[in-house]
């Protein structure tokens, strides 16, 4: 270890903590008021970034640079005002997880209009006027630039400050984020501050995005990179807190520079090399803060009530019809090898189809009946098909013990996330599932070795006699089938309940004698074991695997399956799996614009469907049989 | 045609989620009349003051402020037709200080119905009617003992420059020489024409302050009469006040 | 036979002292009423005795076991049931699943996870809204029913454990005036012939000196009165706390 490199780093550091800041100060800002997680903050950063490379290159010289940074603040300001008055005002009153859903989409729907608007490739922004040197610390020479960003983020902080200290909109921002209803009751129109507050912090990320230019170039992964990093800034320095945002960006830049500095460190005779653990680190950091402080260092504590259910009619077993259907449907499928002899593709697409309900069950196993919305339940399906992938690489596992391996690994991961994701509700577990899968990402991607990183692991093909389609088929239906009959029975039994009965009145299931978090826990662990055979099914099927399985990308499809059936009824999530599977095969094949199609599917669901094709259908059926 | 009386509510009823709270109540207040709404803890007195400030998702009825129905208005819109609302506890900003607070209550000036401007206030005027608030003036509204807080909780309100002021027991859990101050403030908005409709459980200073007052019990109205007629009927006061 | 006993209960928020070293006790069978003005610490006194809070100084002993700063769940485990001033029921589930619940609960059974739960103690949780007048609306989901009917299955569901001790935080809140007398009638019949004591928070004075064997009175975080209807109606500590005296206004000319 070279102190003097460390210390460089750490300065450079301070640099990178100056974007973080700016996307983080946007989002806590926006949640304070709002109460809203605005997903899509990290896209309107990547729109900052674009829209700053164009207007610099089309413009050119000073004038370009710094005019068009000013400028891109601004048009992603009005951007924000835009979807505030658009969008958000209808969800205000909107359940938390369609909150969530519906900025989530709209990261979906960002990100397509980019990539039709600049393309796929990376685009090189030019670098500022005045500032091309560099200055020389420690020896090192650090690029001008990076002064440059440095200062600007302690600035904007006190231009921030002075705002919310002097401006009479400083005072209302403030005064909403403490008590908004009883600042309406003074006669200030919510409406109007929220649509300024929302658009002031798009101005922020714009800003944040604008002046990485010269830095980083403009790119269709920055939105979701970004949007993982201010979330963690903003759980650690405390939601609704500017300064807390800073203080946080700096820590967790620095918590990785530090990483990137220590490099390759020999311990106890193994050389690990620190600095592929910058992500764990970041994680590490806000698992810390969350467990020990779950409000972040300098935030309030929230009132944090767990997604308080929405009036669910309670959860019937079976009616004989709905047994009878569930047994023809069986039939038919274990049919399925025989009536599709000429086309093994429908075997293809059914296997695809089984996973996809049993990876959507186990996620509604949790978000419906145990009310925990998580988004990141890839992670326990990445863990089963990375299980049984490794197994087989590293053991020549045959296929039954790498099956076997699929939950167990799952579960792990499922009982270690669960205790620190049961402790927090709403909002602060989404996130930290959603981190806890990202962090299993990125140990999987940088952990080449064991995992083959980026190109994931080949050749993992079922053994005889289940190399063959149809049997491998009929194996997928018995596992599916069971992992279904399994959770709904769970679901009916008392531990069912008390997991209901958590989710509907904690106060209430705690004075009765139950343990909330236990048994909250507990699901959580059988939602990830479950979730991992589908995970091992998938790599057999497949016959490799790389870490998209665990991508944010693959959790939020699992959400969208979950919310097309509709949370409230068990079938729900089999059809909204099967519809989703379907859908995705026959669509994503005929247009480059899967995301925005997913991001509106997401958005009317959201807006116009909110109980689901089932509960819709239920609906229906109930307006029918009464007339 | 006389006036229409500043605050009218016409068979309000209002609901905490399924649980009905109010029933058809029913009273006015003039312009310049201060009405005490009594009656023991949870009669529905600041649940009847919520209601007429739109603050309950669920209600029923029609409330008028100077003969305008304000009945399906948001808070927002409620304030800004002239109603000021304090409620029980207090709801001061805590992280803003005592001029910031009061910044956040400001609105334009205003007039009576009969185009008569209504009393306009700053928070000099304020700090003259409210000497101890002038002290604190940059104090964060955590740092303030109740009763500062109570003072400043009616400032704030005051300056949105209201026709109507809902008072939601003013008096609870104060030290009694600021009780005796906010009695003072109360005379003072009187004679300059504001509705007030106060709601107490402290008996004296009803009787002090008020002309008249409804008598809650459960959410319904048993009882109407001036301050006098009150003071005279030992049975109302039994029924509805003391244990 | 002493069921429940507070010694110098304390709980302070920042600097308020909201519980005050405030001390009382209930017999076997009792019916006790604790009332006092808005913010005398009514609440924070019965979450400290039901779990919710943590106290920061004092003792509660049930049948001379202490179970202060023990856990909601533990609390229950002890026999102490509870309903709450906003009835709390489980939403998704049928009147008689929620009894069912608090049975499973009571006889630990929550982690079987084969059995269908609604075959568990159905007789037994039938009989228990029998008891409240619920069992014709067994079937029917919770959310459906009105309040005063929700508050009854509340209290079937307190009843599941078996309880010694019940304490009711304002058991007519929110209820229509013919209700309320309804409803403490009905525990009150229910608490004799179980022979369980009762502390109960309750504004409704009517309630009050109808049904309490015994108020005791708070006010500002202490305890000023204590005893049977007709000592506490005369007590003039306790008018004042609750009127004032009128002292005040002496100098402004009028009194009451």
């Amino acid at each position: 270890m070279n102190w003097e490199g460390l210390a460089f780093q750490a300065v450079d550091g301070l640099a990178s903590a100056s974007g973080l800041f700016f996307v983080a100060a946007g989002l806590s800002l926006i949640f304070g008021v709002t109460r809203i997680i605005n997903i899509a903050h990290g896209s309107l950063y990547m729109l900052g970034t674009y829209i700053a490379v164009s207007l610099a290159s089309a413009i050119g010289g000073p004038l370009g640079f710094w005019g068009g940074v000013a400028a891109t603040a601004i048009i992603v300001g009005v951007i924000g005002a835009l979807i505030e008055i658009v969008l958000l005002r209808r969800i205000y009153s909107a359940p938390e997880l369609f909150q969530l859903l519906a900025t989530f989409a709209l990261l979906l729907v960002i990100n397509d209009a980019a990539l039709w608007l600049w393309g796929p490739q990376d685009l090189l922004g030019p670098r500022a006027p005045g500032l091309r040197g560099s200055l020389e610390i420690l020896g090192r020479h650090m690029p001008s630039y990076d002064a440059f960003l440095i200062v600007i983020a302690p600035v904007v902080l006190c231009v921030l400050h002075i705002v919310f200290v002097r401006s009479r909109f400083g005072r209302l921002v403030r005064a909403a984020t403490e008590d908004r209803d009883m600042l309406g009751a003074l006669g200030v129109n919510q409406s109007v501050l929220f649509t300024a507050v929302f658009a002031l912090g798009a101005f922020l990320a714009g800003l944040g995005g604008a002046l990485q230019m010269p830095r980083e170039p403009a790119s269709l992964g920055t939105d979701l990179t970004v949007i993982t990093d201010a979330f963690v800034v903003v759980v650690v320095g405390g939601m609704g807190s500017i300064v807390g945002s800073y203080v946080a960006a700096v820590i967790i830049a620095e918590v990785k520079a530090l990483c990137i500095g220590i490099g390759l460190v020999a311990l106890g005779g193994v050389s690990v090399n620190f600095s592929k653990f910058t992500l764990i680190a970041e994680f590490l950091v806000m698992a810390v803060v969350l467990v020990a402080r779950p409000q972040g260092l300098l935030g309030r504590p929230q009132i944090a009530v767990r997604g308080e259910a929405a009036l669910e009619a309670p959860i019937r077993s079976a009616s004989r019809t709905l047994t009878v259907f569930g047994i023809a449907v069986l039939v038919i499928l274990a049919a399925l090898p025989f009536l599709a002899r000429s086309s093994p593709y429908t075997l293809v697409l059914g296997v695809d189809v089984l996973i996809a309900v049993l990876f959507a069950t186990s996620l509604h196993f949790i978000m419906g009946p145990g009310g925990m919305h998580s988004f990141g339940h890839a992670a326990y399906f990445g863990l089963g098909a990375y299980g049984a992938a490794l197994a087989v690489r590293w053991f020549a596992a045959p296929m039954g013990l790498a099956l076997a391996a699929a939950p167990v690994a799952a579960a792990l991961g499922a009982l270690l996330f669960g205790w620190f994701a049961v402790r927090l509700s709403g909002v602060y577990l989404a996130m930290l599932t959603l981190a806890f899968a990202q962090i299993i990402w990125s140990i999987i991607y940088q952990w080449q070795d064991l995992t083959g990183g980026s190109n994931g692991v080949l050749g993992i093909w079922p053994n005889p006699p289940f190399d063959r389609l149809p049997v491998f088929f009929l194996l997928s239906l018995a596992l599916v089938a069971a992992g279904v009959v399994l959770m709904r029975r769970i679901l009916l039994a008392p531990f069912g309940y008390a997991m209901r009965a958590g989710r509907d009145s904690p106060l209430r299931a705690e004075a009765i004698g139950i343990d909330v978090k236990k048994v909250h826990w507990l699901a959580f662990a059988v939602a990830g074991t479950v979730c991992g055979v589908a995970g091992g099914i998938f790599a057999f099927a497949k016959g490799s695997i790389s870490p998209e399985t665990i991508s944010i990308d693959h959790s939020v499809n699992g959400l969208v399956m979950v919310l097309l059936g509709g949370l409230g009824t068990l079938s729900g999530p089999i059809v909204g799996a099967s519809v989703f599977a379907i859908l995705q095969d026959f669509v994503m094949q005929e247009t480059e614009y899967w995301h925005a199609l997913l991001g509106g599917i997401i958005l009317v669901l959201v807006l116009a469907f909110p109980s689901g094709l089932v509960g819709g259908f239920l609906r229906i059926a109930a307006r029918w049989r009464r007339p | 045609m006389s006036a229409p009386p500043g605050l009218a509510v016409e068979h309000l009823d209002a609901w905490y989620g399924a649980a009905q709270v109010l029933y058809d109540v029913t009273f006015t207040v003039g312009r310049g009349e201060v009405v005490a709404l009594m009656g023991r803890n949870g009669a529905g007195k600041s649940t009847t003051m919520k209601a007429v400030m739109g603050l309950l998702a669920r209600r029923r009825g029609v409330v008028r402020l100077n003969g305008r129905d304000i009945s399906g208005l948001k808070p927002f819109e409620i304030a800004r037709l002239g109603m000021g609302y304090t409620p029980e506890d207090r709801r001061i900003f805590s992280e803003l200080t005592v001029l910031e607070n009061l910044d956040a209550g400001r609105q334009p000036p205003r007039h009576f119905a009969d185009g008569t401007p209504a009393p306009l206030w700053t928070p000099e005027t304020l700090f003259r009617l409210f000497p101890n608030l002038a002290e604190l003036r940059d104090r964060p509204g955590g740092r303030m003992s109740g009763g500062e807080q109570q003072m400043l909780t009616i400032a704030r309100t005051l300056m949105g420059n209201p026709l109507v002021v809902l008072l939601d027991e003013p008096s609870e859990g104060i030290a009694p020489v600021i009780v005796e101050q906010i009695a003072d403030t109360i005379v003072e908005l009187k004679k300059r024409g504001l509705s007030i409709l106060l709601s107490e459980q402290n008996a004296a200073f009803a009787q002090i302050v008020s002309d008249r007052a409804y008598m809650l019990e459960k959410g319904q109205i048993r009882w109407a009469g001036t301050m006098a007629e009150l003071a005279d009927n030992t049975d109302v006061q039994r029924n509805y006040l003391t244990l | 036979m002493t069921s429940l006993v507070v010694t110098s209960l304390s709980k302070n928020f920042g600097a308020v002292r909201a519980v005050d070293n405030v001390s009382f006790s209930i017999a076997g069978g009792e019916f006790l009423a604790l009332i006092g003005p808005n913010g005398a610490g009514k609440s924070t006194c019965f979450n400290m005795i039901n779990g919710q809070l943590a106290p920061d100084g004092g003792t509660v002993l049930f049948d001379g076991r202490g179970i202060a700063g023990l856990p909601p769940r533990e609390i229950c485990r002890r026999g102490i049931a509870r309903t709450f001033q906003v009835a709390a029921t489980f939403g998704s589930m049928t009147v008689a699943e929620n009894v069912q619940m608090a049975l499973i609960a009571h006889t630990r059974e929550i982690y079987r996870w084969w059995r269908r739960a609604a075959s568990y103690h159905r007789p037994r949780a039938l009989d228990l809204l029998r008891q409240v007048g619920m069992q014709d609306a067994a079937d029917r989901p919770c959310s459906e029913l009105a309040y005063g009917d929700v508050k009854r299955v509340e209290l079937a569901i307190a009843l599941a454990s078996d309880p010694q001790l019940l304490l009711m935080d304002e058991p007519t809140a929110g209820m229509a005036p013919g209700e309320r007398n309804d409803l403490i009638r009905l525990v009150k019949a229910l608490v004799i012939e179980r022979g369980v004591s009762v502390l109960f928070t309750e504004h409704s004075m009517d309630v009050v000196f109808a049904f309490a064997d015994r108020i005791v009175v708070m006010a500002r975080g202490r305890i000023i009165a204590d005893g049977d209807a007709k000592s506490v109606r005369g007590d003039p500590l306790v008018q004042q706390a609750y009127f004032g005296s009128g002292r005040t206004f002496e100098r402004a000319g009028g009194v009451s």
